[in-house]
């Protein structure tokens, strides 16, 4: 499985990767806290990798910067604008890849890939099509262009979506658990394809993810959110020796058969 | 309280998504693919049950006409009759039953499908507004299905009238009698009158129908109560306007 494309046909000349900065962020629905004061920059061009337990908040943190939804306080800007406003999505190229895959149903793979350049009128059919069928190489779905969403397997149509962000040439591109339901290999290969981007065409890169192993290998910083707040910011060489015991056991979590945990809880 | 306070978000929400939807007109005719599509669905595919309707409408109406005027000799009148009750009221009521039956309902299963499953979200971060994608063609193209459907409804029942008159043996009235009638007692602006009616009709159902999909909260259970709660507001809505929109267009030909 090849993933290292050889030339650039997914930048604009005037792309510019843009900073993110999540400042004092606090989310509640209803009496429920889900982000408690969240404090964090990303620069640009920058790979950074949010971890945390199922739950503990990220996936609504990944929804504040792309402004569906709105801060309880705080604030979240990209390239110094305000999340929220409408006019930011679009001054600002930002793809998300939803860890559903959020496909079109109604519309075949192919025609998923096409929808934004064609709704923005980028460029013409012959090269939007390029366009599209390099995306669907790269991820290894050639096949799969002419097949509708429903036809595909979970781990497919998350490819599909990363290949729907791709074709969008984002300034910020972000990814809400791109590695779950995939395997080993692949897992490895969308590492790979985070990692490219960043180096090849500059894009900043948000990944919400529980694979250490793709945050300790290809990440700039990794923040770890538990129940809302931001624990640990750092560098993956830093995290490889955690100072807080929650952390370290998150990211080596021992089988224990003697002490299991769900006994502990119940005492 | 909160029933009230959700009924007055409701009517806000659809406010500002017709507000939406209007600002992005002029894209309609790069859109022409997805309203001709909309055209399609929303008229052609209804068409058959509306004029499966309308013709029972008719005969019926044709029918208890001819039972309750022929106890004082006025059964020659039963044209006029059905005509003007089909152009003024039936037909385009009908029609817009049907349609908040079978195309409200569909238009907010897909819409609040699309939100359930996050499609809805991934149309915003890609700036392309759901006003513009989703809900414009589905209104042009009511706009334009709408009063073809209820001049169908029309004609259909004034047929069905004339076949039940000609054909029952207490009423028997010859086809060109009825027509005659029919036409010596009907104006162009009773056709006209319902045509704007069903107009009003339809374009409320499409955008109540858009606002209840796209407002959908939840998991796939909220689809079902979406389509329920469209279908049930669009039928309240008809029988409301109804009257008003009769009651103005009264007060303004007088």
């Amino acid at each position: 499985m090849t993933c290292h494309p050889t030339r650039n046909p997914f930048t604009h000349s005037e792309t510019a990767a843009v900073g993110v900065a999540v400042e004092g962020l606090s989310k509640s629905f209803g009496h429920f806290e889900v982000l408690k004061n969240v404090t964090f920059s990303v620069k640009p061009g920058e790979i950074f990798v949010l971890m945390g337990p199922s739950g503990s908040g990220k996936s609504v943190l990944l929804k504040h910067i792309v402004g569906l939804e709105r801060p309880t306080a705080g604030r979240v800007t990209v390239d110094g604008r305000d999340a929220a406003a409408e006019s930011t999505r679009e001054q600002v190229r930002m793809a998300l890849v939803f860890q559903s895959g959020a496909l079109f149903n109604s519309l075949s793979v192919y025609d998923n890939l096409a929808l934004y350049p064609r709704e923005h009128r980028i460029a013409n059919e012959a090269a939007i099509r390029e366009k599209v069928m390099r995306a669907l190489q790269i991820l290894s779905l050639e096949g799969t262009a002419n097949k509708a969403p429903s036809e595909l397997s979970g781990g497919m149509k998350k490819r599909v979506a990363i290949a729907r962000g791709l074709v969008m040439e984002p300034q910020l591109m972000l990814y809400d658990e791109p590695t779950s339901e995939l395997d080993p290999v692949m897992s490895a290969t969308i590492a790979e394809i985070i990692a490219t981007l960043k180096e090849e065409y500059h894009v900043t890169s948000i990944v919400v993810s529980h694979d250490r192993e793709l945050a300790l290998g290809i990440a700039d910083r990794v923040g770890i959110l538990m129940g809302g707040e931001l624990v640990s910011l750092g560098t993956p060489a830093e995290l490889r020796t955690p100072r807080d015991p929650r952390v370290a056991e998150f990211l080596n979590p021992k089988i224990d058969l003697k002490h299991p945990r769900f006994k502990k809880l119940e005492t | 309280m909160n029933q009230l306070t959700a009924i007055l978000e409701g009517i806000g929400s659809t406010v500002q998504l017709l507000f939406r939807a209007a600002f992005y007109t002029p894209t309609l005719w790069r859109q022409r693919a997805r309203f001709i599509e909309q055209c399609y669905l929303i008229g052609y595919t209804t068409l058959p049950i509306v004029a499966i309707l309308s013709f029972f409408i008719g005969s019926v109406l044709a029918l208890q006409a001819g039972y309750s005027m022929s106890n004082f000799g006025a059964k020659q009148f039963i044209g006029s009759l059905v005509g003007l009750s089909m152009a003024r009221e039936l037909g385009p009521v009908m029609a817009a039953i049907l349609l908040a039956g079978r195309v409200g309902s569909a238009i907010a299963a897909e819409l609040a499908s699309m939100k359930v499953y996050q499609e809805i979200d991934a149309l915003e971060t890609m700036n392309i507004p759901p006003a513009r994608m989703l809900v414009l063609p589905r209104l042009a193209a009511v706009l334009v299905m709408m009063p073809v459907l209820a001049i169908i409804a029309d004609l259909v029942g004034w047929f069905g009238g004339a076949l039940i008159s000609k054909y029952t043996q207490s009423i028997a009235i010859e086809p060109e009698a009825y027509f005659s009638v029919l036409r010596r007692f009907m104006e162009f602006k009773d056709v006209l009158n319902g045509l704007i009616k069903a107009e009003v009709f339809g374009f409320v159902i499409v955008l109540v129908s858009c606002n209840i999909g796209l407002n959908t909260r939840g998991g796939p259970r909220e689809i079902g109560a979406a389509v329920t709660k469209a279908v049930v507001t669009s039928l309240i809505l008809i029988l409301v306007l109804d009257y008003f929109v009769t009651k103005a267009l009264m007060h303004l030909q007088s």
